[in-house]
Formats: C-alpha cells, structure tokens, sequence
C-alpha cells in the first residue's frame, strides 16, 4: 500500500510541479479567493486567503480571529470552577474532554486525586465525547467531498450519544460537569445498559461510513495523495490527534502521557497510518472511534465503586506553582498551562488546542493543490473554530 | 394528434405551447418532489417535508411562493442585462429539448426527421446561460463554476454524441419517433418477442448515455460546478429569488427531459414491451409508460447523486477523454460491424 | 491541602527525568540558568535569553522534536486586580480564615524580568515534555525560532500581539487574532478588560452558605464514605 501511494504521491507533486513551471512561463496573472470567513467547508469563520493561479493554489494564508473571544484573558479573571464554563465552549462538538485537563492541572497543583470512580466515569465521558465528535466528522468529510448522505447518518447516529452524554450531566454540548477533586453527579440508573446498546450503533455507524465512503473509489482519488504530511514536518508544526497518527507517528497521550484517567485499566490499542495523507486521516479517525467505543464498552463494566468527590474546600484556592498537563482530545493534544499564585483563580492560563497547530500546517501543505482540494485537506486536518480562536 | 382530433393549426399550436409551458415546472416538480424531497429523504433516514398538505406533496408550492417572494438582487459590479438574460438561456436550452420528445406515436410537438441531432444541439445551449451567468455575477465563486461546467458540459458532450451514435446507427434514423419504431419492431438475433429496447444491444452506450447525462445534468458526482461545498453553488451563486427558481426548475426539467431522452432511446419510449397496441390507445396510454420509464431512469440517476462524493476538475476530464470516450468509439466500430454482418 | 499529600509523594525520585536534566545540562552548559524537576511532570529549564535559539536547537537534537505551544507570561501583578465585587465578596472574605496572599515570586525557574518566553517540547522517544523559559529583557526582542520548528510560526504571532514581544528575523509578524488597527496587547496585565471594569464579576459569591448544624453532619459523610473506601484520595 506504500508503495503505490508514495508512487501517487511522487507523481502528484511532479505533474503539479510541471503546472507550476508551464503557468510561470506563461506568466497569467494571480487571482486572490477568498475561502471564507463564511464558507460551508470552513464551518465557522475561518477565511483561507488563496491566491489562485488558473484552479491552482500559489498560496494559502489562513487567516482567522473572527470569533476570538480572549479566554486567557477571560480565564484571569474568573475563579477555577467558573473557568470550566469558558472551556467548555473551546471544542464544542466535545465538550467535556476540555474541561478534563484544565480540571486536572488545577488538581495537580492543588495535589488533590479524584476517586478511582470519578476518574472511571471521567473517562466514560470523555471517551463518549470523543465518539460524539469524531463521529460527525466521519460524516462531515462526506460532505466536503460531495456526498450528502453521510453527515445525515452522523447527525442521527451522533444523537444517541448526545442522550447519553445529557443523561449524567444535563448538557448536551456543554455539561460543565467536572468539578475539582471528582465529579458533580453520579451516573443515573440504567445508563450503564444504555451505553452499551448506544456504542453498538456507534460501531454500526462506523462500519456505515466504511461502505459509504472508506470503500468508495470516488473518496478515495480525492484523499489519497491529497495534502501529504511527512511525519518530520509534522512533529515541528505540533501536530496532534489523529493528523500526526495518520503521518505514521505512534504517539498518543492516552498511552504515552496518561495523567491519571482510566486509560490504562482497558485493553485499546492505538492506530497509525504511514501515508499522511487526507485519506490516512479519515482511516485513522475512523479506527479510533472503534476503538473509542471499546474503550467505553470496557470501561463501563468495570466501574469501581466509592464516592465520586475527593475532600476539597468549598471555597477552591490553589497554592502558587506552574503546571502543564495536556491529554488526548478528539481533535488532537488539548493542554492547559496554569500559572497559580495562590489565588481564588489563575494568574496565567495558555490553553493549547490542537486545531490552532493543526490549522498552521496549511499555508505548508496547501501550496500547488488545486482548489478542490483545499477542502479535502481542510476538512480532513478537522478543526473547530473556537478550537482555533480561543 | 392529426388522427385524434382535426384542428386547425393555431389552435393545435396553442394547446402544444399551452402543453410545452406546463411542461417544466410539472416535471420538475415531479421530480424535486418525489426524489429530492421524499427518496433522498429516505435514503438518508429523516423525514423529508411532511408538514405542507399530505406527505408534504404542497411543500414545494410553498417553496415556489417563497422564491417569488424574494428580492431580485443584482451584484453591484453585476453585468446587469447578461445577468438577467442567463437563467432564462438556460430555461429555453430546456424548453426546446422538450419539442422533439415523444409521448405516444402522434403525441409529440414536432416530429423532426433529425431529432436525435437536434436534442443533442440544442441540449447543449444551457452551456452558454451557464457561461454567461458564471461571467456576468462578478463573483469569483461563480466565474470558477462557470469555467468548470464549460469545460465539463463540452467534454461529456463528446461521450454522450458517441453514445447515441451507436442507437442511431443501429435504428438507421435519426428520427426518435424512428428509434422508437425500430425498437418495437426490432429483433435480437432473430427473437423478436419483446422487440429490441437498445437497453440490451446497446448496453454499453446506455451506460456511456447515463453517465455523460449525469454530468451534463451537473449532478454528483460530477457536479463541480454547483460544488456547494468549495464553490458554495457556483454559477448560480448571486441568484435570488425567481432567478434561482428558473435555474432551479431548468435543472430538474433537463433531468427530466434526460431521462426522457434515455428511455426513448434504449428502452423503447412510449412502446409497451411484448404488447401490440393501437396507435390510438398508445397516444393515450404512451404517456403514462413514458412516465414510468422516466421515473426509473431518474430514480438511477438521483440514486447515484445522493449516494457518491463528487470528483476533482482534473479526475472528471480525464474520466471523459481516457474512458468514456474511447469507449463510446469502440461501442461505434461495433455497432456499425454488428449491423453490416447480420 | 498539603496535610492530604501521602507524605511518600515528596521522595519519589524520577530518575528518568534526573538523568535527562543532568544530561541537558552539560549539553546546555552555562546557557541553563536554572532548572526545577518535579517527579512525573514535564521539566522546567530556563536559558538564558541571549543564546534562545541555541537552546531550543540543543533540545531538539536531544530528542525533543515535538512542538508543543509557545507563550509568555507576564509577571506584573495586575492594577486593577481580578475585578471582583468586593461589595459581594467581602463578607465572604471575612470568614475566611487565611486571607488570599498573592505570591510574588516568577514561578518554577525564577526569573527577573516581567516577561518571560515558554516553550513546550516533547520527546516523544522518552515520553517526557519539557518546558523551556526565558527572560525577555527591556527591548522586548527575542530571536525567532521558526526556522527550528515551523509550528512556531503562529505562536509567535500570537505572543508578539497579545504580550507585544519582537521575534527578530521572523519576517511575518502581522497580528493573528487582532485587527490591524487594535492597540495595545491583550494579555499584558496592565491592560483592562473594559467589559468588567463596566461590570464587576461576583466571584465568589454564588457559593451558598451552609447552615453551621449541618455543615458538621456533611462532613462526617463524607469521611465516612472516604474511611469506607480505604481512605483513598
């Protein structure tokens, strides 16, 4: 399979070299495309300044801050249980993931543990979310490439775990529900059964989209060759997720960086691609959600028993000190750097998210596609707005 | 209808234009209706319209008003009268494909010794509305989609000309009356039980036939020019209101008249299969079997569409000049070998 | 909280990160200025600003290729405080028995300047991340590192805008976020956040108080239900 594609992929950049050559001996003029700020493939308002030379990108500049809402900023001035409320809006498609490492770092600084069953159901949630979010955008590349009928199947499919996700912490997208030192509730009665049949679905869904689109011929000559990452350029442009595990890098927080969840109580195993390419990301993502809803089917079997809440103060004041602690997000390695001064709040909070560098690889591998592609790439690297502006 | 009913030439004419008028927005209808609102519906396990009058069936009056109702927008930088002018070059392309389709042996509005010719011909015209309203929006999204369905409309041009080449050359007329005829009383090797629907004997230019129509009808997977996703509609992207409308309606009117075009062409038009009717009968029932193979052909046709990703610009052309192309020539060769040896 | 910690926490020794620390720092030699190692966390080093570039390349051949994030951090404290409502949190304040003491001190690796430059790596070969700071002087200038990892690019950006630090031979330093006519940098801490001066933020005071009769009994449960579980944390 390498082989074939690195001939693809040699082949590609050779013919669209050549299309470079032929158009700067014509010397035809340049014209500027906006992609954005409201275009359907950049769902949000991320503008892509092409310059187009016939279809062909010279080059793309994302350009973004159109939905900036300063949460360093915001998070400075707030005290450590209302920053969750901010974070939950930065990946909104998986909310509860975000609010783990942020409530995590400010446990490391407080030296507090949750109870092996918060940390259980902490990651039930977070796998679920996982599943929510990767599983629209196994249908969203659907869309991006012109099929129509996936991003339906997503959005029903989708749903279930929604339900699920609602039914322990009242929220659909955004649940606020981890607390410092546990959780606020226990899962509700039944709702272990529930998983259960949901992730069979889920696993259904996914087989769904490997017919629709994974097996599709069309699908696959738009994604394979298609924004080819090597694994060095993306280790030095901080790519995450499943965009560096689709270069070929074995590399996954959950398993190499664990901070404590219940990650390694399951058997799981983490997925690669050598290609880097559009495809090898859609193939990745897909696995991974497999293997999230095994993760969640294991894990809820296994729940241990005990309170959900450590002892921790009403009133939250974390002593001065500087952590940095970043997990496995849907979108990639999503890191909370908190700068305590013993104070009701934190004093500095950098919040790194993955699309932010997911997305600064474009003006790299978006040079010499042609305009189609953009939105394979853009769509296969899977950003979320907020994700990116913060 | 000079066997039916003796009228005068005005007044004929007046009922064939009367006819003509209705003809696309029913068509379309029938066909947003019933595929694009309640078969793509289902295939994508949702509701569909269901709301507006039983089964949603007045959902698309509702939509019609809505788009009456719009404001006509122009772009400022807008050539204004190429602007204007577009839809309705796109509308007529298909109003006069709809002239030479037969719907029973005398039901059609001319009968022309070289329709298939001048289907083809005219089919083709929607090309320069497409290419007009691209240019004129003053937008680059819609100069790119103009560019992509010019280039797209004239390379499957090719392949769909070579694949009718094939009926024409085996029903020895260009008439589609003609092909008709030669359908219903051909025979395959010697069994003329059925007839001969070309849909056997000319498989492969179906195939060639539907796959060209599909791109020249801009549906999945060859729809890059509307490209809702990159190009966010393309050519019709500044249209509003009753503009888009006719943009909208011309689209599934060309569907329509298509897979009228198909089914006349290989699976025998109005012809009921293994049934010697009266002509008379046939002129009433004729239009109810033509819908029938109509809708089955369109049910191919929206199927494919809803269930493919649609190609890049350069995989679409290569398609066409690698593939199709050399196919429907060889599919030629054969064809005219096949018909001098037996 | 510190009467929670199991007190064998403190003498964990990690000797993976040990060794690596006294590995980088012969490799670094006199660029390292301080170091602070805490057992399983990622590892502070701070370099001196002058050889920054340098640094980060002698911690990329030690194996630290993944790029994490760059930022800085603004020591000052801020002027106007965490805008809270000393109306409604003062009577809380009260009660509470230690008050907030603001800690003066520039975090893990000190520092004397207010601005300080941070870099997270990983190694992903080790599964260790390490956080690099420097001292940004009184000019605000700092070389670039873009051309050691390209990801830095937009980091660099970002942090000239909010934090109004100069990368020097980093060709693009349009702002990111900000629109171009936008004065002054964010996240410095003398800058105001106008929609709480407008609005001071409550705080703390959604926290209800509980009755005093009842706040005994709460506690007893959840010790107990801790001392059913074995006390674990």
């Amino acid at each position: 399979m390498t082989a074939t594609s690195d001939r693809e992929q040699m082949a590609y950049i050779s013919s669209q070299a050549a299309d470079a050559r032929v158009n700067v001996e014509l010397d035809t003029g340049d014209m500027t495309l906006n992609i954005g700020p409201q275009h359907p493939a950049t769902h949000g308002t991320l503008r892509i300044a092409c310059q187009l030379d016939g279809e062909q990108v010279v080059v793309a500049e994302p350009i973004m801050g159109y939905m900036h809402r300063g949460y360093e900023k915001l998070c400075e001035v707030r005290t450590y249980p209302q920053c969750t409320t901010l974070i939950n809006r930065i990946d909104w498609l998986g909310s509860f993931a975000n609010e783990v490492p942020f409530i995590l770092a400010a446990e490391r600084l407080m030296e507090v543990e949750a109870p092996p069953r918060a940390q259980w159901i902490r990651t039930i949630l977070f796998e679920l979310s996982r599943v929510a979010n990767l599983a629209l955008f196994l249908g969203d590349m659907g869309v991006q490439i012109g099929a129509l009928t996936p991003v339906f199947f997503a959005f029903r499919d989708r749903e279930r775990v929604l339900n699920q996700i609602e039914e322990v912490t009242g929220g659909r997208f955004h649940p606020n529900f981890d607390r410092i030192g546990g959780l606020k509730d226990d899962i509700p009665k039944g709702w272990i059964e529930e998983t259960h049949s949901v992730m069979v679905k889920m696993r259904t869904f996914c087989d769904e989209m490997e017919d629709l689109l994974v097996g599709n011929e069309i699908f696959q000559a738009r994604c394979r060759g298609v924004g080819v990452i090597p694994p060095e350029v993306a280790l030095s442009y901080g790519l995450s997720g499943a965009n560096l595990r689709a270069s070929g890098v074995d590399w996954d927080l959950r398993r190499d960086a664990n901070p404590g969840l219940a990650w390694d109580q399951v058997d799981w195993r983490v997925w690669t691609h050598p290609d880097g390419d559009s495809f090898a990301r859609y193939w990745v993502r897909l696995q991974e959600t497999r293997e999230a809803t095994r993760i969640v089917d294991q894990l809820l079997d296994g729940i241990p028993s005990g309170p959900i809440m450590a002892k921790v103060p009403r009133i939250i004041k974390v002593p001065a000190g500087e952590a940095y602690l970043s997990t496995e997000n849907p979108l990639g390695e999503m890191g909370y750097y908190i700068v305590s001064k013993g104070d009701l709040g934190p004093f500095r909070v950098k919040i790194r998210t993955p699309s932010f560098n997911n997305i600064s690889i474009v003006p790299w591998v978006m040079k010499g596609v042609y305009v189609p592609d953009v939105i394979t790439i853009l769509g296969s690297l899977y950003f979320i707005l907020g994700d990116i502006d913060r | 209808m000079t066997t039916l009913l003796a009228l005068p030439y005005w007044q004929e004419t007046g009922i064939k234009l009367g006819l003509a008028l209705a003809i696309i927005p029913t068509t379309s209808l029938i066909l947003v209706y019933l595929f694009l609102f309640k078969m793509m519906a289902f295939m994508q396990s949702r509701l569909g319209p269901n709301d507006t009058g039983p089964y949603g069936t007045l959902q698309l009056i509702a939509e019609a008003i809505k788009f009456l109702q719009k404001e006509d927008i122009h772009p400022a930088q807008a050539d204004r009268r190429v602007f204007r002018m577009a839809p309705v070059v796109v509308l007529a392309s298909t109003f006069l494909l709809y002239v030479v389709l037969p719907a029973g042996p005398d039901a059609v509005v001319q009968n022309l010794d070289t329709g298939v010719f001048y289907a083809m011909a005219v089919s083709s015209i929607s090309v320069l509305g497409i290419l007009m309203a691209g240019w004129s929006s003053a937008n680059k999204y819609a100069l790119l989609g103009g560019l992509r369905a010019a280039g797209q409309l004239i390379a499957y041009e090719l392949p769909l000309i070579l694949a009718v080449m094939g009926v024409v050359i085996q029903a020895e007329t260009l008439n589609l009356q003609g092909i008709v005829e030669a359908q219903a009383t051909g025979e395959i090797f010697g069994f003329g039980g059925i007839g001969n629907p070309f849909i056997l004997t000319q498989f492969l230019a179906f195939l060639i036939f539907m796959i060209a129509a599909q791109a020249e009808l801009t549906q999945t997977p060859f729809d890059m020019p509307v490209a809702e996703t990159e190009l966010v509609g393309g050519f019709h992207i500044e249209y509003t209101g009753f503009r888009f409308l006719l943009f909208f309606m011309a689209e599934f009117g060309t569907a329509f008249a298509f897979a009228a075009l198909a089914s006349v062409m290989f699976l025998g038009g109005w012809w009921i299969p293994g049934f010697d009717v009266d002509d008379n009968i046939l002129n009433v029932l004729g239009p109810g079997v033509m819908l029938g193979k109509i809708l089955l052909i369109a049910f191919f046709i929206f199927w494919v569409r809803f269930t493919y990703p649609r190609l890049r610009e350069d995989q679409l052309q290569k398609f066409a000049w690698k593939v199709l192309i050399p196919l429907a020539l060889v599919n030629i060769v054969l064809t005219g070998i096949f018909k001098v040896v037996f | 909280m510190t009467d929670e910690t199991p007190p064998e926490d403190n003498a964990v020794v990690d000797e993976k990160r040990e060794a690596l620390l006294a590995g980088l720092s012969e490799s670094l030699g006199e660029d390292l200025v301080e170091s602070y190692l805490r057992p399983h966390e990622d590892l502070w080093l701070r370099v001196r600003s002058e050889s920054w570039q340098d640094s980060i390349r002698t911690a990329k051949s030690a194996g630290f290729e993944y790029f994490g994030f760059l930022s800085a951090i603004d020591w000052e404290i801020a002027p106007e405080g965490r805008y809270e409502d000393t109306e409604f949190d003062g009577g809380l304040e009260e009660e509470d028995e230690e008050p907030v003491e603001i800690d003066s001190s520039t975090g893990y690796g000190g520092g004397g300047s207010r601005f300080q430059l941070l870099v997270q790596l990983y190694s992903l070969s080790q599964q260790i991340g390490l956080i690099l700071k420097t001292d940004v002087g009184e000019d605000m200038t700092i070389d670039t590192i873009r051309d050691i990892f390209a990801g830095a690019d937009w980091h660099e950006r970002e942090t000239h805008e909010m934090f109004g630090v100069f990368f020097r031979g980093h060709p693009t330093l349009q702002p990111l976020y900000l629109p171009t006519e936008f004065e002054g940098h964010p996240l410095r801490k003398d800058f105001p956040l106008l929609a709480r001066q407008v609005k001071p933020w409550p705080g703390v005071v959604d926290i209800e108080e509980i009755p005093e009769h009842l706040e005994a009994q709460l506690e007893a449960e959840v010790m107990a239900a801790f001392e059913a579980n074995g006390g674990a944390s």
